[in-house]
Formats: C-alpha cells, structure tokens, sequence
C-alpha cells in the first residue's frame, strides 16, 4: 500500500464517500436478510414507500429526523474540538427533564412565555449534563469517551429513580411523569397547517422540526462563522498550537460540550414538548447513539447533517414498516444498517479513501498537468 | 445476628453470580487495553456470545456446543474491532460503538428469524444448562458451624463458568506479568515503537490480545444466557459490559484489583436489590435505582482524581502508523 494517496477531492469527500459508505453498509445488510431468507431489494422498497410514498409516512420520517439533527449537532459539535461525545444519549434524556420542570413552573404562564422557557430548560439541562464531562476532560484530564459513557447511566438511573418516585404520576403504575400543562405544547405541524387552510395526514411532526432547522444553521454560524467557532476548530485541529495562539483550550472545551449537551437536550423539544407532553421511561430510546453515525456520515457539516439525519428517519419509519409487511425481518433491521454505517464511515474511514483518491486522481491528474 | 449472618452470605453469593461475567470481561478488558486498543465493544460481544449460546444450545441441544460457538461469535466481533482498529487505523471508539450496535441489532433480528419469539430464545430445560456443580463432601460439613454454611453456600454450587472466571484472575495476571508473550503485550500497549523495531510485529500482538478477550467475553456471554438464566433475552447484557469497562480502569488495568472492582460493583447490586423497599434506621428507604448508578459514579470519580490516580497503558487509542 503506498503511503501517500492523493488528497480527496471536497466533492467526493462530501459526497461520494458517503454515498459508497452508505451502500457497502445496506449491502452487507442485504446479505444477512438473504440469508434470513427474504429478499433485500422487496424490503428495501417496503421500507422506501413507508417513509415517504404512505400517507403520513413523510411526516413520520420528518419527526425522526428532528431527533437525529440534535442528536447528531451533539455530536457534530464536540466532534469540531476533537472531542467524542457518547454522551448525547444521557443529555438528552435530561433535557427531558429541565423541560419538564421548567414547563410545570411556569404552568400558570402564557404559552407565549412557557414555551420558550421550556425550550430553554430542556437546552440548559443538556448543556449541565454535558459540561461536566467536559470539565473533567479539560482540567481533570478523565477521557471524554468513559467519562460521558458513565454519564448516560447515571442519567439512566437518575431519571429512573425520579419517574418511578418523586415524578411518579399519581395513581399510575408505569414509570412516567404526570402530564405537562398545555401552555408549554408545541403545535403539530398538520394542526398549523390546518389554519392556513391546507389539510395533511396528521403525523406527529411538530414545530420542533422548525427549531432543529434553526439549530443546523446556528450551528453552522457558530463553527465557521465567529470567533468561538474558530477557537473549537482551532483546539480541535491542535491544541498546543492553538494554546499559543492564545485561545484558552479547557475553557473552549468546556463551552464546546455545553453546546453539544444544548443540542442533545433539545431533543425533548420534540419528544417531550411536541409530542407525548410529559416524561416517559427511556424515552430517548437510543437517538443519541444515532447522532453518532448521523455526525459521521453527515461530516460535521450542517448540510451533511440534515441529510444523514433524514436518511436516518427515513429508516426508522420505513423500519417500522417492516415489522407490519414481513414475518422476519422487523425494525431492529434498522440497527444493523446504522451499526454498518457507523463501522464504515467512521471506524473504517480509511478503507475505501486511498484507493478512491487514486482513482479519481488517475482521471483529474493530467489536467492538472496541461494547467502547469 | 444468626440470621443477619446468613443474610450476609447470600449476599456474598449473589454477589459471585452478579460479579462473573463482569470479571471475565474485565479481564477480556485488561488484555485489550494493555496492548493499547480501547475496548468498548465488550458490551456488545457479550451480548452477542449470550446470543449464540442460547441459540446454538436450543437448536441442538448441547449446551457445550453453545459455550463453543459463543466464543467463536465474540472472536468474530474482535476481529472485526481489530480489522477496523488495528488493520485500518480507524478510530477504536467508533468501532466499539459500532460492534455494540451491530451486536445489539444483529442477536434481534437473527433472533426473530430464528424463532420467532421477538427476539427471545426458547427457555432450555433446567438439566440442559450449565448445571451446579456439588463440591465433596457438602453434606458432611454441613454440622460444622458458620464454615459449613460458607462451602455449602460460597465455595461450592457454582456451575462451572464461575469457577472458570474465577480462574481467569490468576491467569490473566501471570500471563500478562510472567510471560514472553505478556511483556511484549504489555509493552506494545506502552511504547508500540520499541515492540516494532525489536522486530516484532505490533499488528499481530494486538490482534492476539483481542482475540484472548473475545474468548473471555464468549464465555461471558455463555454464562448470562445458558448459566446463570436459560434463555437469551434481548439486550441481557444490560450495560455489563461497561461495568466491566469501569472495573478495568477502577483496578488500575490490573487483574487483582480489577476483579476486587468487579466484586465491589457485584455486591453493591446483591446488596441493593436486598434493600429494595426496606427502611433502614437513620436513613430511611434506600433508593435503590440510585445506588445501581453507583459503580459509574466511583468511576468518574477515580478518573478525575478525586480517588487515586489512573494510569492507564501510554499509548492506549492510538493506531500504530510504522
């Protein structure tokens, strides 16, 4: 193997590296459902049509795809400082929590100021469980991977212990919060669209959709547009050369998980405030692992994002499908695919990019040539 | 106090069945982390080696065939951790990650195509598991006070995976500080540079140190679903393998000390599944969900500092580049 590939270029690097990454992942997929004994191209087009040919489906797949932009800014922005946030599992799932609380505060409040003091306490619970893990990187030196792994169970636990005692909602048997007041619901998006006068399948898409969109581009302003961005990429990039740049590496750590736990916690805008209105048991149900093949395959870039993201909630709807078309192959399909996804596009990143570079530079290289 | 006593005991041996599988993946730990390769894909090769070991007992019937072939499922996922690792350079945290959600993904669906019970493995009958195993001479000690409680209850009516974990301990310890192959593991985990201009080759001895885990991690696995239970329930492995993990770094990537974090983590969840609705004097009703969150907390703790200090193998998270 020689060791000098040719550079990628950005297209295919953004693009068509994705693109080969994503198809070996659903061909070895395809593999094992041939060998369950069903046919992988039927399946794949079950799972095509339950995300967005079936009435509703879109709207389904689009609700997925809210939780996995968060999740996967979560990851997207710790990812920038070099950081590998696991975490974004337990920060949302606290989230959960900060909106709850602050939405049972302010019951008596308007929704106009509920609503966004909800949003805000979900964000402000994510960014707490994030920026101690961040804390203890930056001036304790605990490795981030441990110690945000630790965090999502203490989470676990925390929130089990709330949900089945304090928050336990009276005279209920399974462990869940009592309902959230109405003033901190955000609308669906059906209903919104009902009082401009379009009808739609009802689906459970709500504003947070809208909120996740703003996310991605906040975020993109964030990175590559001011001067925190700059110091996140710079330690990032190398920290010893940004410490004498004069950027404070802990503290820009510490800020970078605070917005990554932010990200993850606005989860809860959509799970919580947009949908089942009060606290359930494991509710997060695994998204904030998705970020992380979501981040992976997007690249860290809000437009890679938005797209591994909605390719991502096309197939946990179309996923869902499955379960009702075959005998065999059910949902869980879903975390083969995303497990695949995350071996090669992110722990097998450097398998398919030399030999790929050197393709490509076979047929752009002369150009280059008759340039010089 | 007689009561309190044999209260106590049950404990210590819940405790012993709690603390199995997370010995022997902590040992499974040990020999990945001290050849420098970050392993958080314990979890999902213990799930899948329960998997395969309910599987393969249930299909055909031989529980030893199950052990076999859960041992081979979890080298299999090892070797796809070293091919990502080690073979491509990539990133070990990812490909942990990513062999934990294949894993968790892969014994559902296999499982229900198998089975057909979402997800779950048929229960095998009690004489076609790993079976406890009777030491000499119980009956007669049993008239001897306090000591003859302890064999009955403590040293003998373990199956045999118990005993194999409690045997890994001293085995993974000389091996890795009494022999050739251990020094070079030990010190490819530390300085891969030396290792390699020595003439030895880097990517081989970390494939063997993952290949030794995945075994621990099969038998592991085995014990969950073919041992301590009888069938293979989804998600069985619960977070153990990141017990384990936890334990791995709370011994100091140290095979005495972590076995004592896997007996401590095991009698905090003996002992607060005891606890569960009592009302103890002075401190009321225990939350129990509370002190299951225990093990991770101490873990974060020691990693800040805040309890000894961690030092972990040099070049650990690092692919080799020659």
């Amino acid at each position: 193997m020689s060791k000098s590939a040719p550079p990628l270029p950005r297209w295919a690097d953004l693009f068509l590296l994705p693109l080969i990454n994503l198809s070996a992942a659903l061909f070895i997929c395809g593999l094992v459902v041939l060998a369950i004994g069903e046919n992988p191209i039927e399946a794949l087009g079950v799972m095509l049509k339950g995300a967005f040919v079936y009435s509703g489906g879109l709207g389904y797949t689009l609700y997925y795809t809210t939780n996995f932009i968060f999740t996967g800014l979560a990851v997207a922005t710790a990812f920038h400082a070099m950081l590998f946030n696991i975490g974004g599992e337990g920060q949302a799932y606290l989230g959960g929590l900060g909106a709850a609380l602050v939405a049972f505060a302010a019951g008596s409040l308007p929704g106009i100021i509920a609503l966004p003091l909800a949003i805000a306490g979900a964000a402000v619970a994510g960014a707490c469980w994030g920026v101690i893990p961040g804390y203890l990187q930056a001036k304790r030196g605990s490795h981030i991977v441990i110690t945000t792994i630790m965090f999502n169970f203490i989470a676990a636990s925390i929130m089990v212990w709330l949900l089945a005692g304090p928050m336990l909602e009276p005279n209920q048997q399974s462990p869940q919060s009592a309902p959230l007041p109405g003033s901190s619901h955000l609308p669906k998006i059906h209903e919104i669209l009902d009082l401009l006068g379009i009808q739609i399948t009802s689906s459970p898409l709500n504003a947070s959709f809208l909120l996740a969109i703003v996310a991605l581009c906040v975020f993109w302003v964030l990175i590559w547009r001011t001067r925190l961005g700059y110091a996140i990429r710079a330690v990032g990039q190398n920290p010893e050369a940004a410490h004498y740049a004069g950027i404070n590496v802990p503290r820009t750590i510490i800020i970078a998980m605070a917005i990554a736990g932010g990200f993850a916690g606005l989860l809860a805008t959509n799970e919580i405030l947009g949908i089942s209105h009060r606290v359930i048991l494991n509710y997060t149900a695994g998204y904030g692992f998705t970020g992380i093949a979501v981040a992976l395959m997007g690249r860290n870039h809000p437009i890679g994002i938005f797209l591994a993201a909605l390719l991502f909630g096309a197939l946990y709807q179309g996923g869902a499908e499955l379960d009702f078309e075959f005998q065999s192959i059910t949902r869980e399909m879903v975390l083969l695919i995303q497990g695949m996804i995350i071996l090669f596009s992110g722990a097998l990143a450097y398998m398919f990019n030399p030999p790929l570079a050197r393709f490509i530079a076979r047929f752009t290289a002369p150009k280059e040539v008759a340039r010089g | 106090m007689a009561d309190f006593l044999y209260q106590l005991l049950l404990t210590f041996d819940a405790t012993l069945r709690i603390a199995t599988p997370l010995i022997l993946c902590a040992m499974a730990g040990i020999f990945a982390e001290r050849s420098g390769v970050i392993d958080i894909s314990l979890e999902g090769k213990l799930l899948s080696g329960a998997f395969v070991a309910a599987a393969v007992a249930a299909l055909s019937g031989s529980v030893l065939l199950g052990l076999i072939c859960a041992i081979l499922a979890s080298v299999t996922m090892s070797l796809i951790h070293g091919f990502a690792c080690i073979t491509h350079k990539g990133n070990q945290v990812i490909s942990g990650v990513a062999i934990n959600i294949l894993a968790s993904g892969l014994t559902v669906v296999i499982g229900i195509a198998l089975f057909r019970r979402g997800g779950q493995t048929p229960t095998l009958p009690r004489d076609a598991r790993f079976k406890p195993i009777e030491w000499f001479g119980v009956e007669s000690f049993d008239t001897v006070p306090i000591i003859g409680a302890i064999y009955r209850q403590l040293v003998s009516g373990h199956n045999i995976l118990v005993y194999i974990a409690l045997l890994a301990v001293p085995l993974t310890a000389f091996i890795i500080f009494r022999t050739r192959f251990g020094l070079r593991l030990r010190a490819v985990g530390e300085v891969p540079e030396a290792v390699d201009s020595a003439g030895l080759s880097v990517t081989w001895l970390r494939y063997r140190a993952l290949i030794v885990g995945g075994v621990f991690c099969g038998i592991a696995g085995a014990y969950l679903s073919v041992a301590q239970g009888g069938n293979f329930v989804r998600e069985m492995s619960a977070g153990k393998g990141y017990i384990a993990l936890a334990a791995v770094i709370f011994g100091n990537w140290k095979p005495f000390a972590a076995f004592l974090a896997c007996l401590m983590f095991g009698f905090l969840e003996a002992a607060t599944s005891r606890l569960q609705g009592v009302d103890l004097p002075l401190i009321g009703e225990v939350p129990t969900q509370l002190m299951l969150a225990l093990p991770y907390v101490l873990t974060v703790l020691l990693l800040a500092g805040f309890i000894g200090k961690p030092s972990p193998p040099a070049a650990i998270g690092q692919p080799y580049h020659k």
